[in-house]
């Protein structure tokens, strides 16, 4: 019964205590109900396989299950292409994030100049592309990079050109996609945090002498810290798990594997190679990467003073 | 206004950039076969028809992988809004121990890389015996759209005062009627808005269906049936952008709906 919030103290009423202890429980037991066994023991049961010998023989039971220690994890290590996806997974990731996040709040600042006939023009514009399913939002840029019968190759003049044959290029047309995808979320988000703020303050700043850049940097952007720690995140979480527009675009990972990311990865040895082992200790990767990024993230929301 | 014609030539221009690769998969599929293989693609057709429609529902099918779909995602909708909402009101109505311990579990569960999470579900659906069924889709997505529902409706019944609730105890409400009665309909613009993501999240999984769905094919949902269209030698383009139009109509729909309430759910931090 003890409230040990660290957050501000609640306005202190006497609330009718009785049978106070027991009403919690049961509204929560529903969603313990589903999260324990489709969420919490998966995850547990990912770190047992990556730590097991698991192919297709231990799959049909043809042959008993080993415990191998941490030797998937040390294929891993020494595996040269383990790391190039890993490098790939993090350069593809943190450049989304700059690409989306510079667009984004580019976008967020064009709106707070322009007529409302315009602003309501963008953001009608971004809410399509941010609405639009991944899957269709791949096959849509793929049909205009189309090899042949794309319109991008027609106006080029680059007619039997081939946008995913080059790692680099596959990799910037799945970005173009992705970043088409989620700028929307940045901009509406930095926009509602930019018209929150206080006019008072910008005003005083101008009569300071600040001109608009100055007081861009030096007003808005600290002021606005809580809501661009929660857009980097988020964009952080989202760029690293890309998943349905590398697969559809790339066909799976791209010529030779050159387009793999983790995620990709992790399912194409397990569902392809039948090594469910090696593709859990890749998934155990992952969620440890994510989970650094998080706690980070907790960190930030507790100086920024947010109360749970 | 003479120094806006800048910024606004500025903001349409980027505008039409956006919302281009929505209009030629809209046009794409209207277009006649003849000019979608056409040398010289025109933004435009004069001669709009039904015919790519007309053969993705008929011929493949579609209409059945659209419904399974639908199917799915509602079903998301019901279950996760409901449970979520009694969750939401234990965690804000409530202090008891290990409440902000839940709350950061949550939101840590967000984070987790779910896609990691295909491997030992994919072992634990089979053991179920729910391979192939969409029953299988509706309870990976249930699990997963949770957490963030949960977070969500958390900030819509924060909002609603206290006072609200114990008038209604003084005049003898009891706590059943309080949570239906009272706080359910309050809560409902708040339900709407978490729903459109449970709902986007289920409509879009194209991961889930890939794994689970191996051989049923009448059980097979939208993303996976898109890849149909994609043959080795020559994709049927018109095919494939008449079936992503009937995909992202319904997520457009509901999107334009809520977009409100979406920033302000999801940008916990972002007070309106």
């Amino acid at each position: 019964m003890t409230a040990i919030d660290a957050g501000p103290a609640v306005a202190g009423r006497a609330r009718p205590r009785t049978r106070r202890q027991f009403a919690p429980l049961w509204m929560l037991l529903p969603a313990a109900a589903v999260l324990v066994p489709l969420f919490v023991y998966p995850i547990y049961q990912l770190g047992l396989l990556s730590v097991l010998d698991f192919r297709q023989a231990q799959v049909s039971g043809g042959q008993p299950t080993r415990f191998i220690g941490l030797d998937n994890y040390a294929e891993l290590m020494s595996a040269p292409k383990f790391w190039s996806v890993l490098w790939a997974t993090v350069v593809f990731a943190a450049a989304l994030v700059v690409v989306t996040l510079a667009v984004g709040a580019a976008l967020a600042v064009l709106l707070t100049k322009v007529s409302r006939w315009a602003a309501i023009a963008l953001s009608l514009a971004a809410m399509a592309a941010w609405a639009a399913p991944a899957m269709t939002g791949s096959t849509v840029w793929m049909f205009l990079f189309d090899t042949n019968l794309g319109l991008v190759n027609r106006v080029l003049g680059w007619e039997g050109h081939n946008w995913t044959y080059e790692r680099f290029s596959a990799f910037a047309l799945v970005g173009a996609v992705v970043v088409w995808h989620s700028f929307p979320f940045v901009m509406v988000t930095l926009y509602a945090g930019i018209k929150a703020l206080p006019e008072q303050v910008l005003e005083a700043a101008q009569l300071d002498g600040a001109g608009p850049w100055r007081s861009f940097w030096s007003v808005t952007v600290p002021m606005l810290r809580p809501v661009i720690a929660i857009v980097v995140i988020q964009s952080i979480i989202w760029d690293f798990k890309i998943f349905t527009q590398i697969y559809v675009m790339t066909n799976g990972g791209g010529i030779a594997g050159q387009n793999l990311t983790l995620n990709v990865y992790a399912y194409q040895q397990a569902f392809a190679s039948s090594e469910y082992g090696l593709g859990s200790a890749i998934g155990v990767v992952m969620m440890l990467i994510l989970l650094a990024v998080t706690l980070v993230y907790l960190r930030m929301l507790r100086r920024s003073g947010e109360p749970l | 206004m003479s120094r806006r014609v800048v910024p606004n030539t500025i903001a349409l221009l980027i505008a039409l950039v956006v919302a281009f690769p929505i209009y030629w998969m809209v046009l794409s599929a209207l277009k006649p076969a003849g000019e979608i293989q056409s040398a010289t693609p025109v933004p435009w057709t004069f001669n709009p028809t039904l015919d790519s429609f007309q053969r993705v529902l008929q011929v493949n099918d579609f209409g059945r992988y659209f419904m399974n779909s639908l199917i799915v995602a509602l079903a998301v909708v019901a279950l996760s809004g409901l449970v979520a909402f009694l969750a939401a009101v234990a965690l804000t109505r409530f202090r008891f121990r290990f409440r902000t311990t839940l709350l950061v579990l949550f939101l840590i569960a967000q984070m987790v890389p779910i896609e990691a999470l295909t491997i030992p579900l994919f072992f634990l659906v089979r053991d179920l015996g729910a391979l192939n069924t969409l029953f299988s889709l509706i309870l990976v997505h249930f699990a997963f759209t949770l957490p963030l529902a949960v977070w969500m409706l958390r900030g819509f019944v924060a909002a609603i005062p206290d006072e609200i609730e114990e008038a209604a105890q003084l005049d003898g409400a009891s706590r059943w009627q309080i949570l239906w009665r009272i706080l359910f309909p309050l809560v409902a613009p708040g339900l709407a808005a978490t729903s459109v993501f449970s709902f986007i999240t289920a409509w879009n999984d194209f991961l889930f269906a890939r794994t689970f769905i191996i051989s049923a094919t009448e059980n097979q949902t939208l993303p996976m049936a898109l890849l149909v269209f994609f043959k080795p030698d020559e994709n049927d383009w018109g095919g494939i952008m008449a079936a992503s139009v009937l995909m992202t109509v319904p997520v457009l729909i509901f999107f334009m709906f809520v977009q409100r309430r979406l920033v302000s759910g999801l940008a916990g931090a972002v007070k309106d």
